[in-house]
């Protein structure tokens, strides 16, 4: 039979071109093995593909990524491989090599050739190797990443096989890169894993910390005696202690088949339960099993009679446990390759302790340019007219707002933004001089008083806005420049919104710094923050200074909303939620100064993000603590960091 | 200091030998405000379905229930705020903890009472162990735990649990209040910073991890155990009578206390704290005294006010709710004791008329004024135009109707941030 085939499968290769009309290397070839490729079978089917994958063939990608699919077809008649395209009933043949029509066949005249997942694998192993080579870059940094979601052993041989011929430089050191990781898991000798794990020394990629984490996989191990050579033990473990306690130890050598089960709580209770007959179980009253000790009497008075499985005694359980040993192993076997891993990752871990720090430090300093933006408005109002206005929140919520309106009119988000930010000032400047005039000035002199009348605008503003505009949030779209983080490595990131707040805080600061001591505005506010009675003396108006003041400030929260809900949702108490830290950074910081707010909203901005930094999972926690600091800070400075000297301190 | 004894809230008595007459006959307001509280309770007990009537629901005589302990927490405010200048911030989160205090217990009694009653019918009797762990999981479940945290150790017993309503605020408010004072933080410093304890207090309770089921709260506490055999009818006349007896003794408490020196003396830290300290008072004491003692006060109020409302979760003690104390307290009159019960009672009665949804709808023709929409923008603008018009606010009216009766020889008031300053005087 075999010969009959053999002698068909040479006289077909012989054959003159127009019988096949197809003959080609690649056709040559595939008839070659085309008995193993008919068979379909995952254990002898190896030979074809590796033949396939080392000819060389242009075309043998094509026919690999089709077998792959279950698109290659066989001519029964003479055992000829084609592509077929369906139209209908007819099928139209493709020459394997070129792509071109060769001829219609019927449905009956062919076979379809189904690999199964198995060989489907192996084709696809073979496969990462013309991916890896593929002229087209992009196709070679998908190969990179389809390993890298998936490594295989079989990837090692067809990367290494792809970095001599690789031109590009980034690409070849990414394939590099993989050959290492791949390395790790896969490489023939120990002191090649060893060398490739110790090259990953420092490195920052998650992809070496998914690598070598399951080196170090452990799982608990009993045995007589001394640990077996074999072992890799991580290290001994003391059953009763911390990692493994006295009933898991016992569990674990009722597993092992070393210990008879003892009986839990659970199963005695269900035991004595179902025993229960008329008030008594063996002879005990029910009403007085309600401790352990006399439950345990009864049930081994039930098991003295035969009714349930004795227990075993604690004695038994403890002298069972005591005379074993239990390891706590590594999976892997090779002292050195886990040592190594051990080595690596705490040299990553250090490395990522220090990003980790870098990256918060940059998280802090963005939150604490928003605690800025938002504080200085309540610093400076707060330091010329002594006066906290709890309505400050509402203005932030109000310059979000009007973010929000400016783009439900201008649709192009940048353009949307230069327009919001001064039309937002413009808002809340006008805003807060209305309620200077109208509430503010009847009462200073109060300053509880206008705390508590500033609370009423509040809560007029917030129940207006939510009329108006509704409960449920409204969005305020950054424009496309501002998405996406600048990405330095795996650990430190920082988006560009919040590089654009800090850019836009420290827009402020300058420009303030330059209003308040460079400009008459400015040194006429001054003036009044020290003595307001001094300063109209000297023929500065305190009442134009205290509408100018409120306004400024009041403006700048506007501004502070827009850049807030940019990347909150915008709701009637997005305010809230920043009051409260901006009282504090004015109370932290100490008033009438712009360093001191610069300061405080600093202070502020670490400490959150520091106590964030220790206890992750936890805002609110994290919010909490922060707040009892802020109360333990004031006691060392009640005035703030940098305080009023003078008389206008007990002012 | 002499000044002081001119302060609202207490009868001129210029000239007469204070020593020689009782306390009763020096501040005839207590006598008449208990008069008019007796003769409340009286007509609430006979309308009541309990016991009278039945004019009154159920719910309504809790809501006026509550509202008597409304009125005591506003008295506590009204001390420390009105008479001794503290605006704090924070004494609805007293109220709020003594609430919590007392909350544990109940939910613990009968969350036992539920799983006794549930084991009844079991073959064994559980043993302590397992009670504690059905109760934990009962009662923790929600939060994703069964684990009895150690805040909750005594919240088997009643006695222990009363005395914590009472030590945890009246601690809370020593050390806070004696880290404040000792660092001379006054005014709207003390204000923010008595906030931001109360918001720290709110955040840390919002977290499951506190032991008090995180924003869950506790609940069911309108079930009082040992008195589950009674229709709730019954039971609400009788916090109802409970809370009219603690806002009768605190009113009398309070009283006594501002009519004494002890009153003269934070008077005299209000109006001018400097010029007490310099006199040889210790300012600091006399402060953390009043501010601690209004936290119990608070406390105690709390842990009668949440039995009647069946539920207390975190979102109560927020910073907004100790503000909307003081906006009462300011609506109602500082610095005069029935001030802050008037104020009290009729802000949050209207509130809640306002906000229930039974104020009629106002037809504009092009728009339609609901109440439930607008009811906090009136209130914020009335607010502000109490404070800018009627710095007095309602308890005014008292002293617009005396003088008419008898003319003022001082001239007009200058507002409760004056201190007892008037018109004529500070020529």
């Amino acid at each position: 039979m075999r010969l009959i085939r053999a002698i068909a499968l040479a006289a077909c290769l012989l054959v003159p071109i127009q019988a096949l009309g197809q003959a080609s290397p690649i056709q040559d070839l595939l008839q070659e093995h085309g008995e193993v490729i008919a068979k379909s079978s995952r254990k002898t089917i190896q030979p074809a593909i590796d033949a396939l994958r080392e000819s060389g063939l242009p075309a043998a990608q094509t026919v690999m990524e089709r077998w792959q699919e279950k698109d290659l077809w066989i001519r029964e008649a003479d055992g000829a491989f084609f592509f077929v395209e369906k139209d209908g009933d007819t099928y139209t043949l493709l020459d394997i090599a070129t792509g071109e029509p060769a001829g219609t066949a019927d449905k009956s005249e062919l076979k379809q050739l189904k690999p199964n997942s198995g060989i489907r694998g192996l084709i696809g192993a073979a496969l990462v190797q013309f991916q890896l080579q593929d002229p087209n870059p992009a196709s070679r940094r998908a190969a990179l990443d389809a390993i890298a979601r998936d490594p295989e052993a079989s990837h090692l041989e067809a990367l290494r096989g792809a970095i001599e011929t690789e031109q590009d430089a980034e690409i070849r050191a990414a394939k590099e890169r993989m050959e290492r990781l791949l390395t790790i898991p896969y490489g023939d000798t120990d002191q090649a894993r060893v060398a490739a794990i110790r090259s990953f020394d420092g490195d920052l990629g998650l992809d070496v910390r998914a690598a070598l984490n399951p080196l170090l996989a452990t799982r608990t191990v009993v045995v007589e005696g001394d640990a077996p050579e074999a072992l890799n033990v991580a290290r001994k473990l003391r059953p009763g202690g911390e990692e493994l306690t006295f009933d898991d130890a016992y569990e674990l050598l009722v597993s092992k088949d070393l210990a008879p089960p003892a009986v839990d709580r659970t199963a005695k209770r269900v035991a004595l339960e179902a025993n229960a007959e008329n008030g008594l179980v063996a002879g005990f009253a029910t009403t007085d099993l309600d401790t352990w000790t006399e439950r345990n009497r009864a049930y081994d008075e039930l098991a003295a009679r035969g009714v349930v499985p004795a227990d075993v005694p604690v004695e038994a359980q403890q002298e069972a446990v005591g005379a074993h040993s239990y390891y706590l192993a590594y999976a892997e076997p090779s002292a050195a390759i886990t040592d190594a891993a051990r080595r690596s990752l705490a040299s990553i871990e250090t490395g990522v302790m220090v990003s980790r720090g870098i990256d918060i430090t940059l998280d802090a300093l963005s939150l604490a340019s928003l605690y800025f933006l938002a504080a200085i408005g309540l610093a400076i109002t707060f330091g010329v007219m002594r006066v906290i206005n709890m309505a400050h929140g509402e203005f932030i919520m109000m310059g979000a707002y009007t973010g929000y309106v400016v783009q439900q009119f201008v649709p192009n988000y940048t353009l949307s933004l230069v327009v919001a930010l001064p039309l937002a000032f413009a808002v809340t400047f006008a805003a807060g001089v209305a309620m200077e005039r109208l509430v503010i000035r009847w009462l200073y002199n109060r300053p509880l008083e206008t705390l508590l009348a500033t609370f009423g605008i509040s809560i007029a503003l917030q129940q207006l806005a939510k009329n108006i505009f509704g409960t449920q949030a409204r969005p305020l779209t950054a424009p496309g420049w501002l998405d996406g983080a600048l990405v330095f490595n795996d650990v430190i990131s920082i988006s560009y919104i919040r590089i654009a707040i800090f850019a836009l805080g420290l827009i402020f600061l300058v420009l303030l710094l330059f209003t308040l001591n460079r400009t008459r505005l400015g040194l006429e506010v001054r003036a009044v923050t020290q003595n307001p009675r001094m300063a109209a003396s000297m023929g500065i108006n305190p009442d134009k200074i205290n509408m100018l003041t409120f306004g400024l400030g009041s403006g700048i929260a506007g501004i502070a909303g827009v850049a807030i809900g940019l990347f909150a949702k915008v709701t009637s108490e997005l305010g809230q939620d920043y009051i409260v830290q901006s009282f504090m950074t004015v109370v932290v910081g100490g008033v009438g100064n712009i360093w001191g707010t610069l300061a405080g909203a600093a202070l502020i901005g670490f400490f959150q993000k520091g106590i964030e930094w220790f206890n992750p999972s936890n805002t609110l926690a994290a919010q909490t603590f922060m707040i009892v600091l802020i109360i333990i800070f004031i006691q060392f400075r009640p005035r703030g960091i940098i305080a009023l000297k003078g008389r206008a301190a007990e002012a | 200091m002499i000044r002081s004894s001119f302060a609202p809230g207490v009868a001129p008595v210029l000239g007469a030998p204070k020593a020689h007459r009782s306390f009763v006959m020096r501040n005839p307001s207590v006598l008449i405000f208990l008069g008019i509280l007796a003769l409340f309770t009286l007509a609430v007990t006979l309308g009541a379905e309990a016991t009278g009537t039945g004019a009154l629901s159920t719910s309504f005589v809790k809501t006026l229930g509550m509202t008597l302990c409304l009125c005591l927490v506003a008295i506590a405010m009204d001390l420390v705020w009105g008479y001794c200048g503290i605006l704090s911030l924070g004494h609805f989160a007293f109220f709020g903890l003594g609430g919590y205090m007392i909350g544990m217990w109940l939910m613990w009694e009968r969350t036992e009472g539920i799983v006794l009653s549930a084991t009844a019918a079991q073959a064994l009797p559980p043993t302590p162990d397992e009670l504690r762990a059905a109760v934990g999981q009962q009662i923790f479940g929600v939060v994703g735990g069964s684990e009895i945290p150690a805040i909750w150790a005594f919240a088997s017993s009643l006695p222990a649990q009363l005395a914590l309503v009472v030590l945890v605020p009246g601690l809370l408010a020593l050390v806070f209040g004696w880290l404040a004072f000792r660092s001379r933080v006054t005014g709207v410093y003390l204000s923010i910073l008595t906030q931001a304890m109360t918001l720290a207090l709110a955040l840390y309770l919002f977290q499951n991890e506190s032991g008090l089921r995180g924003n869950n709260g506790l609940s069911g506490l309108q079930n009082i155990p040992g008195m589950t055999h009674l229709p709730q009818s019954e039971v609400s006349i009788r916090f109802f009578w409970a809370s009219a007896a603690a806002l009768a003794i605190g009113y009398v408490l309070a009283a006594w206390v501002v009519a004494g020196k002890f009153g003269s003396v934070i008077r005299g830290i209000r109006d001018d704290e400097a010029r007490v300290r310099f006199l040889g008072y210790n300012v600091e004491g006399y402060k953390l005294v009043i501010f601690t003692l209004t936290a119990i006060i608070a406390a105690i109020a709390g842990a009668l006010y949440y039995p009647q409302a069946g539920i207390i979760s975190p979102a109560e003690i927020a910073p907004i709710a100790s503000i909307y104390l003081a906006v009462w307290v300011a609506i109602g009159g500082r610095g005069r004791l029935y001030g802050a019960v008037i104020g009290a009672a009729f802000v949050s009665l209207v509130s809640s008329w306002f906000t229930g949804g039974q104020a009629p709808d106002i037809d504009l023709g092009f728009y339609v004024i609901r109440w439930t929409d607008w009811w906090l923008v009136l209130l914020g603008f009335s607010f502000i135009l109490v404070t800018l018009f009627a710095p007095k606010g309602i308890g005014g009216l008292v002293d617009v109707i005396r003088h008419k009766v008898v003319p003022d020889r001082h001239g007009a008031d200058l507002g409760p941030d004056k201190g007892s300053f008037r018109e004529a005087e500070q020529q």
